[in-house]
């Protein structure tokens, strides 16, 4: 632990620059904004619809789900060149890199269906029947667990790396969205859509082991709907993107208390942040911008203008 | 000789442990009704007409199934005109006491009092009568199609938000018409609107030649008014009001700017997806019916995945209770009014080519749930079979 903090601050000091990548689902685009600057320094064309959007370990390559052109697209984020496409399956939505970096498990959203690709051999490698409409995807960081969530089945799909079979099959509360690892892989963590939840399970036994709900005032409990989230340094806290109460959620991780909640764009979605985990960026999609937040005091503090429908946003440092 | 099978099989599914294979077996009844001729053929109503949407319903729950051990199965019965459907109705329920109604409203509350029907879990896909959720209401018969007040209240609430308050009406003679008529005055008086002129709808001319001849005269002693409602639920003559009317006034209601339960051009709330699995199984573009019928099966779907029973009476009390939610598509979870058995769910008001608004709208507000806006709310139901 002291010595992950001590990393931390170290990568603070030196590499505080880096960009924001975020794809706008209904422009066909990515957008880059500088994490500096809090400006959008550059927009690239991609496939058609792209969604799910992340970096590999040494942020060399960075893969996009072009959902409606059925391809997973690999781009050197330097040139911005596309270099090649990956075979995907229909309509990849969400994804995940294993941390082998050669792996990416791909939820194809119309087929009920979860395709691993070899990055590197541009080739299926399995394709594991799932439930309706997969979309949530993460892999744990020992690389042994992928898990698959689908929105009509309300499930999480628990994926045995080694075999790619599906070695457990959890129900959760209706429309699971995202998934996340983490405690060094010991909880895995779920949000319903509909349900209005955030499920944590325990990984070694893939049992329900805490559930959160949300209230923000003024808003209707249905309209409260957790999407994506992520974690402050150190797996703290989460913060959720509440969907159309255009609200984030700050979770305590170790209490699962809610703490606070946050204003931002209309249609909050998926989020990163920077390198020192200081500043979120969320993308909302209605609003069409990405609302920046400051960490520590819990506040919106910018609204930067991106594409139509900004959907996945992932971070790269260009300071080292 | 399937049906006696399958009573066996639900005998048994009580009995055995939680983790055991069970089945859930469906009835779809469809009691062909009599479609009265229109002008145009422009808009044929598909041969399966809502049979489609409980099929997309049964695949979807297939998938969720064979991840918990339970399947499912629809078995099918059609009834065409002159043929009893109350013999058949019977048969399907000895099978399964869950039912999938496409029929008549006198037909639908039949079945329901049938004493095979007694304790079963029936839904009603085919008929947005008010009064089967009134007074005519039964106990054992959930509605999954909104009602036609639904639909009317949710037009209600766009008219008020766009201050079209100066309104006029052209009805159709059909019953189905009228019906909707009767709602949308309804609508009107409970949203605090009224109507200006009503007109009944009487040619017996072939409109598709001459409408831009005779619409702009009959419509021209309406005077100056904000928009017109018109009531034509067959779908015979509206669709030659529009831009043939003697003032350039929006036209509403069953053309043009509609509310209704379901539409190809809701893209929200995973929309598209139901809709690209529904395109590929059926190669045509889901309807309202197709809609309550996917719903209908999806409740039930829902209802053994939660509490891996197959008793009518563990689905019933599960589906009525606060911990049903069916994600729908429409932006939030669906659940059932345990005063009249109607499944409460977001109206779209929309026009042929995309989505306008979404019902109930912002700013009209209720104690509850913003969603009893639309249609029967509590204290306005006559519905006793619930309590």
């Amino acid at each position: 632990m002291i010595r992950l903090t001590a990393m931390f601050s170290l990568l603070a000091s030196t590499a505080m620059a880096g960009e924001i990548w975020v794809t706008n689902e209904k422009d066909d685009t990515i957008s880059v904004i500088s994490t500096e600057t809090l400006e959008v320094i550059k927009t690239y064309d991609v496939g058609e619809r792209p969604r799910g959007i992340l970096f590999n370990s040494d942020y060399s390559r960075l893969y996009i789900c072009a959902s409606d052109s059925n391809a997973v697209q690999v781009m050197d984020p330097n040139s911005g060149e596309i270099l090649h496409e990956l075979p995907s399956g229909d309509d990849p939505e969400q994804f995940v890199l294993h941390p082998d970096d050669r792996h990416l498990y791909i939820a194809n959203e119309d087929d009920a269906i979860t395709t691993v690709v070899d990055v590197e051999t541009r080739k299926v490698v399995a394709q594991i029947d799932v439930g309706v409409e997969p979309e949530g995807m993460a892999v744990s960081p020992d690389g042994k667990i992928a898990i698959t969530t689908s929105e009509t089945t309300n499930m999480a799909h628990w994926i045995d790396t080694e075999t790619q079979e599906l070695f457990a099959n959890t129900l959760v509360d209706s429309r699971p969205r995202h998934a996340e690892f983490i405690k060094d892989g010991a909880e895995m963590w779920v949000s319903s859509e509909i349900g209005g939840t955030l499920t944590v399970f325990d990984t070694a036994t893939q049992t329900e082991k805490a559930k959160m709900s949300f209230e923000v005032q003024g808003v209707h409990p249905d309209r409260v709907q957790p999407v994506g989230f992520e974690f402050t340094a150190g797996d703290t806290h989460a913060f959720v993107a509440l969907g159309p109460s255009n609200h984030v959620a700050v979770v305590n991780a170790e209490t699962y208390e809610v703490e606070d909640y946050i204003l931002v764009g209309r249609r909050v979605w998926h989020m990163d942040f920077n390198e020192d985990r200081s500043m979120l960026f969320t993308t909302n999609g209605v609003s069409g911008d990405v609302t920046v937040i400051d960490v520590e005091k819990r506040e919106a503090i910018k609204s930067i203008k991106v594409g139509r429908f900004p959907w996945g946003a992932a971070f790269r440092p260009t300071g080292s | 000789m399937k049906h006696l099978v399958l009573g066996a099989l639900f005998g048994g599914a009580l009995a055995v442990p939680v983790c055991a294979e069970i089945t859930l077996n469906i009835g779809y009844l469809r009691v062909e009704q009599p479609a009265p001729p229109t002008l145009s053929n422009l808009d044929p109503i598909p041969e399966s007409n809502g049979l489609a949407g409980a099929q997309t319903g049964l695949a979807d729950n297939l998938t969720t199934g064979k991840f918990l051990g339970q399947t499912y199965e629809l078995t099918v019965a059609e009834v065409y005109e002159g043929e009893d459907p109350l013999a058949t109705a019977r048969d399907l329920l000895t099978a399964s006491p869950y039912l999938v109604i496409d029929a008549g409203p006198e037909d639908i509350t039949a079945i329901a009092d049938l004493a095979e029907a007694e304790g079963a879990v029936l839904f009603n896909t085919s008929a947005g009568d008010l009064a089967l959720r009134d007074a005519e209401c039964r106990g054992n018969l959930l509605h999954t199609l909104a009602s036609d007040a639904m639909r009317t209240d949710a037009l209600a609430q766009m008219l008020v938000k766009k201050r079209w308050d100066d309104l006029v009406m052209i009805t159709g003679t059909h019953a189905a018409d009228t019906s909707y008529a009767e709602a949308m005055r309804r609508s009107l008086t409970k949203f605090g609107l009224s109507l200006e002129a009503e007109k009944e709808w009487a040619f017996d001319a072939d409109m598709r030649r001459n409408a831009s001849q005779e619409v702009p005269l009959f419509t021209q002693d309406f005077g100056d008014y904000d928009a017109l409602i018109i009531a034509d639920e067959v779908h015979d003559f509206g669709r030659y009001v529009l831009y043939n009317t003697w003032e350039a006034r929006p036209v509403v209601g069953s053309e043009g700017l509609s509310s209704v339960g379901w539409s190809p051009v809701i893209e929200q709330w995973g929309a598209a997806q139901l809709h690209s699995r529904f395109e590929e199984e059926h190669e045509r573009e889901m309807t309202a019916q197709d809609y309550a019928a996917w719903a209908a099966v999806r409740t039930l779907g829902e209802a053994v995945t939660r509490t891996n029973a197959t008793d009518p009476e563990t689905l019933r009390a599960y589906i009525m209770s606060d911990q049903f939610e069916l994600a729908g598509f429409k932006g939030r979870p669906l659940t059932y009014r345990d005063w009249n058995g109607q499944l409460r769910q977001p109206i779209a008001i929309a026009h042929p080519r995309a989505l306008v608004a979404q019902a109930p709208l912002e700013g009209f507000l209720h104690q509850t749930n913003e969603l009893d806006s639309l249609g029967l709310d509590r204290p306005e139901s006559n519905c006793e079979a619930f309590q």
